[in-house]
């Protein structure tokens, strides 16, 4: 049972009992440096439980993890040195100031009074919360809000950022500000753990994502991976004429791999050979046939999650 | 104990008494409220029961101190409880700081605003007329009697704050809790006129002890027992409510 120091989390057969309730039942996952692992679930899946865990909120009852190579039972001082935890539950003090919680982090952390205000206020700035700097938090807006959670957890410049559910409850301008904030930490080298019940979100921003249900993992791969999992493609053409569809499906219904099915004016059917589209191209330009659109998509991840779990997300 | 653990607990009574300057409901607690409770004793019951708000104030104030003392011992819980719920505790335990940092350093906050309080109505009852019969030595004992006493009962507060939901909860608790020990006591008045059975109540009860205690230490009076009696009280609180709330604590979170 040796600590791992090659990935910036690992989990094995994480279990977690509350009374006669699994949150966790065997999970294992590896985060590593530099990328952000997507743990993706519906409500109550264990997500947060996971999360909990891994900054040594709770112990396992189960199962090893480490953090940067240090185990989050026996090493958690060391743990917590590494980590910044943003989220639904580790959240910023509503009857501070934005800078008053951001100082007291600083302080707590070991910065003099000077180094934290000059912390504080420089993460204020990054953050675009300087002119509320001085108010209480409890008065943000739920996107300032979010922001002060995420430069709170940035104060001791974590390698490791977990990301629990970070934007629950954004209006969408609000959650792409956080996107853009977290592939700028990215990019500057922070590995991160993002719980999301998005797939979208899990799609933007995860460079690999672990689906997690009833406390367990029932799918592991890159979004592409995923996606590929449940197989066919889609082919869509749009007809240019109302004319010309009555051909089309008969074009269409050459290359695909099951039904046809027409939508108006448009002939949507799934296909698996890889050639399929350019086949349909020439079968078409052969024909005279113009289309006014034409597309081949992979389904989207909601379509691999209802797949994987039997419930849409 | 680390220079670390007592710099983090330094931070976060920081942190706990900064929160008066955004929140004015706190001032309410611990300034408002008592002068409001020691305004209306004296001027609507002092002349009945004593012949003049002034020679009722001479008896009522330390009760009066020990009564907002007890109600202000909730405030710990209902702290507490709040950061567990907004998740504030989370942050903090995410953090490499002193373990019990947390704990310690709302404590020594309201610590701060308990004495707060106990000058504040010490100064408004000298302005009312109170004067200390004894001397700067005995003052300052029931100060620090009083502190103590209230160290030990934030506990129970503690411990009813690890076992509800809501904050509201830990006010609830305090209030029935607080109310009848407060009143069926010496606090107020001379226990003679009750009936038998609550005499024997008030005798135990701890606000009568202590009660008693600092109004001895203040205007004078038998000091002794009721001093040892209410050391004895706050040692019997810590010991037994300290320990269940710590594993209240650790079951918790």
């Amino acid at each position: 049972m040796g600590n791992d120091t090659t990935n910036a989390i690992y989990a094995e057969g994480l279990v977690k009992r509350y009374g006669d309730t699994t949150a966790l039942a065997g999970v294992d996952l590896a985060v590593r440096p530099g990328t952000v692992l997507g743990l993706l679930g519906p409500n109550g899946a264990g997500k947060t439980t996971a999360v909990r865990v891994l900054a040594t909120l709770i112990r396992p009852d189960a199962g090893h993890a480490t953090v940067g190579g240090f185990d989050v039972v026996r090493q958690a001082h060391e743990v917590r040195k590494l980590i910044g935890l943003t989220g639904q539950y580790a959240s910023v003090d509503e009857q501070l100031t934005g800078a008053e919680n951001l100082i007291m982090i600083g302080r707590l952390l070991g910065f003099s009074r000077a180094a934290a205000k000059a912390r504080a206020r420089e993460l204020l700035t990054r953050f675009d919360l300087l002119d509320a700097a001085d108010r209480a938090a409890g008065k943000y807006s739920g996107g300032m809000r979010r922001r002060l959670d995420l430069a709170a957890s940035l104060v001791g410049d974590p390698r490791l950022l977990y990301l629990d559910e970070p934007t629950t409850g954004l209006d969408p301008r609000s959650r792409n500000e956080v996107w853009d904030i977290v592939r700028g930490l990215v990019a500057d080298g922070v590995s991160v753990l993002l719980t999301t019940q998005y797939l979208d979100e899990a799609d933007q921003l995860a460079d690999e994502i672990v689906v997690i249900d009833h406390g367990r993992v029932i799918a592991t791969g890159t979004p592409e991976q995923l996606k590929a999992r449940t197989g066919a493609q889609t082919v869509t053409v749009r007809a240019q004429l109302p004319e010309d569809l009555e051909k089309l499906v008969a074009e269409v219904r050459q290359v695909a791999a099951g039904a046809v099915d027409v939508r108006g004016d448009t002939v949507v059917a799934p296909v698996t050979d890889p050639g399929a589209l350019t086949a349909l191209v020439r079968r078409l330009d052969e024909a005279g046939l113009t289309v006014a659109e034409m597309a081949l998509r992979s389904p989207s991840l909601d379509e691999v999650f209802l797949g994987l779990t039997g419930v849409a997300a | 104990m680390s220079t670390m653990a007592i710099r983090n607990t330094g931070t976060l009574a920081w942190r706990t008494l900064v929160q008066i300057k955004h929140n004015p409901m706190e001032l309410m607690d611990f300034s408002i409220q008592p002068i409001m409770f020691l305004l209306l004793f004296t001027y609507v019951f002092g002349g009945q029961m004593a012949g003049s708000p002034r020679e009722y104030l001479a008896f009522a104030l330390p009760g009066i101190i020990v009564q907002n003392l007890l109600f202000a011992t909730m405030n710990t819980g209902v702290g507490l409880n709040t950061d567990i719920n907004k998740g504030v505790f989370d942050r903090l335990r995410s953090l490499p700081i002193a373990r019990f940092a947390p704990l310690a350093g709302r404590i020594v906050a309201d610590v701060i605003k308990q004495a707060w309080a106990v000058v504040l109505l010490l100064a408004v009852g000298a302005l009312l007329g109170f004067r200390i019969g004894t001397g700067p030595l005995q003052a300052l004992a029931a100060f620090v009697l009083l502190l103590v006493f209230a160290v030990a009962a934030s506990w129970i507060s503690v411990l009813v704050a690890m076992l509800v939901d809501e904050p509201d909860k830990v006010q609830i608790f305090g209030f029935v809790l607080i109310f009848p020990l407060t009143f069926a006591s010496s606090a107020f008045v001379q226990p003679a006129t009750m009936p038998g059975w609550l005499q024997a109540f008030v005798k135990v009860n701890p606000t009568s002890v202590l009660a008693d205690a600092v109004r001895g230490l203040l205007t004078g009076g038998p000091v002794a027992g009721p001093v040892l009696h209410s050391l004895l009280w706050a040692a019997g609180l810590l010991l037994v409510f300290a320990p269940l709330s710590v594993r209240a604590f650790r079951r918790r979170v």
